[in-house]
């Protein structure tokens, strides 16, 4: 606990650097990202981020020193480069791009090995640190880099601001932009450069290996929760931003662990809560509306049967009778604890009244019952009229139907059939 | 010509070496609606794309209007498959109209008043008004086309080509498709269109253009609908014309001489 405190409250001045860094680099990411996704050119995140590691090395050599901007602008070439190879590769091939991006990838994560090897076994000194690129310190961000990181955040946010309408008409229809003369090639350049740069800020905080799933992941998860890009945007830098927070605290608080794996972990337990919980789109959200069904198909079974029994008695017209289960389950075949669970149910909502163990429609109930065995009718009626079925499985046909039918389709079947003025009683 | 919309001369173009479309030659008149039909891969979407400027021709040219396309993209509208986009896409249907009016000139510009009048002229075209805040995969395949229409409305242009625009939808989105194209034409646009339903051709297009790799006729339907254009097209008589087209591809063999006829 008195660690997330201190965690909170910047006690130690590199807390802040960090927070404000996983604020930068998360939000870049997630933002372009969301771009990225929506071009379904995700996975191209993941070749970029494993394509920086030679340009890292790369750049150490050069400079001989862990000079920041050095070790940025050799990632931003190899980063850029890979992004061209899987381009072309399947440009000039037959060979498919998830192909290209899994040869692009090992290749230059080969090359940046052998790199990192060859620069700690020659003598360079001041090498130590640069394997954290692998799995990522968020630790190790300092002031220096905060800055970077915080122009990126800006740049990118402003491009998205000033491109909007372009970003999303290259997103959605390429071709279509390209017809009316948008600058197509521009545009994905900008996109293509502003996921390197995002990517390239992000490898020393969050580690190349782990560092494409904040391209992907946000825009993943937050696509679950709305069907509108601007706010799929802010949910995504939300989720994002939130997941960097927490494994930069779990880094920070276990002294020593690698952030990327943390953050990886957090932003994919909230992808699989939106899968699951997400309003929409969720599995739970659908086993809800499933189950709903059957409880109102159940419901209206119930009061069919009943309205049923009133008819063989001939006093349908009334629909006074007191039932018992028993007489119910002469009309139809329920399971009984099932019937039980809806007659109770029925009860809870006014639908029946229930005087010792006897069971009674009520006004609403009464109504409501008449309402599905018109709907089932109706139905049948429709189906004799405008198809050819054998008339022993219309019942059958008419059977589900009749509870997903709403009152507009029943006012156009009425219209359909010609029986607007008839007496509901009469059919 | 007079009068002339579209003219395309001496075109080729090739798909990984092999020529898809090959020496075409013709000029469409304007105001008119016009067909281009032809057999599965013969080479219509390709047409439809060179012209649009889409894909890079191997030799010769589009002209509209007697300009060169770059001077004229606002003049024009294109309508692609509904098939080459995801309509899983975060958009409403009034987002995509409005991509309708999208420039070069106004990319960093907000959507004005003008704007939104004309998305919203154009939802009720085709009759989507009720479903304008629609999330687009909330839409059958029939709206989703006139999604499609309404975004080409929009651009306000004098020439528009359409893809297709009659697969896969409704007797509705049918009609509603039909009566555009002769409100358009009442207005003098120009309308091209690919379609594969022969049954159809004579009622719907006043020009066609019969297509098979190379141009088999152009005309009136009378003058393009003949029994010997249209085996010439379907019949698999031209069996000769795809095998060399596959030997100037396995040869990498280049489909001209240099600089010839052009």
């Amino acid at each position: 606990m008195q660690t997330f405190i201190d965690f909170i409250s910047f006690k130690d001045p590199n807390v802040l650097y960090v927070v404000l860094g996983m604020f930068f680099i998360n939000g870049s990411s997630a933002m372009i990202g969301t771009f990225a996704f929506l071009r379904k050119r995700a996975l191209i995140g993941d070749a970029i981020a494993h394509a920086l590691l030679p340009g890292i090395c790369l750049g150490f050599m050069f400079s001989g020193d862990k000079n920041i901007l050095y070790l940025f602008l050799g990632a931003f070439a190899t980063g850029w480069i890979s992004t061209y190879l899987v381009d072309y590769i399947v440009n000039q091939s037959k060979i498919k791009q998830d192909a290209a991006i899994g040869i692009v990838l090992s290749v230059f994560f080969a090359l940046g090995i052998v790199l990192l090897t060859y620069i700690q076994n020659a003598g360079y000194s001041n090498h130590g640190g640069l394997n954290l690129f692998l799995f990522g310190q968020a630790a190790a961000i300092g002031k220096s880099e905060l800055w970077i990181f915080a122009v990126i955040f800006i740049t990118i946010l402003l491009l998205i601001i000033l491109f909007y309408k372009g970003f999303t008409t290259v997103a959605f229809n390429a071709d279509f932009a390209k017809a009316i003369g948008l600058p197509v090639k521009t545009i994905e350049f900008l996109l293509t450069s502003l996921t390197v740069l995002s990517i390239a800020s992000g490898i020393q905080a969050l580690g190349v290996v782990l560092m494409s799933a904040l391209i992907v992941t946000p825009a993943a998860a937050a696509r679950f929760w709305t069907n509108k890009l601007p706010k799929m945007l802010g949910i995504a830098v939300l989720f994002s931003v939130f997941s960097g927070f927490i494994g930069a605290f779990v880094s920070y608080s276990e002294s020593g662990t690698p952030t990327g794996p943390w953050v990886v972990m957090i932003l994919s337990l909230i992808t699989l809560l939106s899968f699951i919980f997400s309003t929409k789109r969720g599995i739970l959200a659908r086993y809800l509306q499933a189950r709903n069904n059957k409880l109102k198909i159940r419901h209206e079974n119930i009061l069919k049967a009943i309205y049923q029994y009133h008819e063989r008695i001939g006093r349908q017209v009334r629909l006074d009778q007191k039932l018992s289960a028993t007489d119910i389950l002469g009309i139809r075949i329920f399971d009984t604890s099932e019937l039980q669970k809806g007659l109770r149910r029925l009860i809870r909502n006014d639908y029946i009244r229930k005087t010792e163990d006897r069971y009674q429609l009520t006004e609403i109930g009464a109504k409501e019952s008449k309402r599905i065995v018109r709907l089932h009718r109706l139905w049948e009626q429709y189906l004799l009229k405008r198809t050819t079925i054998d008339t022993y499985h219309v019942h059958s046909g008419a059977e589900a139907i009749e509870h997903i039918l709403s009152p507009e389709i029943e006012a156009e079947l009425k219209r359909e059939l010609g029986i607007e003025g008839i007496p509901e009683e009469d059919f | 010509m007079n009068n002339c919309a579209i003219e395309v001369h001496n075109l080729t173009t090739t798909y990984g070496g092999a020529p898809v479309l090959w020496d075409i030659d013709f000029e469409l008149p304007a105001g008119q609606i016009i067909g281009i039909i032809g057999p599965n891969g013969s080479g219509k979407t390709t047409l439809l794309k060179t012209i649009m400027g889409l894909l890079e021709p191997s030799s010769g040219y589009v002209k509209i209007f007697d300009q060169d396309l770059e001077k004229m993209r606002e003049r024009i509208a294109y309508v692609p498959q509904r098939e080459s986009v995801d309509w899983d896409f975060p958009a409403t249907v009034e987002d995509v109209v409005m991509m309708g009016r999208y420039r070069k000139a106004n990319l960093f510009r907000r959507s004005n008043r003008t704007d939104l009048a004309v998305v919203a002229e154009s939802i009720e075209k085709v009759g989507l008004t009720p479903f304008k805040k629609r999330q687009i995969a909330q839409l059958s395949g029939g709206q989703q086309q006139r999604v499609f229409i309404a975004r080409a409305l929009a651009q306000k242009a004098d020439v528009y080509l359409m893809d297709e625009p009659f697969v896969g939808v409704d007797a509705a989105t049918e009609n509603a498709i039909l009566s555009l194209l002769e409100e358009m034409k009442a207005q003098g646009k120009t309308v091209l269109i690919i379609h594969h339903d022969l049954q159809t051709v004579s009622d719907y297009f006043d020009y066609l253009v019969l297509l098979n790799t190379r141009l088999i006729a152009k005309g009136t339907p009378q003058e393009v609908l003949t029994k010997e254009n249209l085996s010439n097209a379907y019949g698999g008589q031209l069996t000769l014309l795809a095998k060399v087209a596959n030997l100037i591809k396995e040869n990498e063999f280049p489909i001209r001489e240099k600089d010839m006829d052009l």
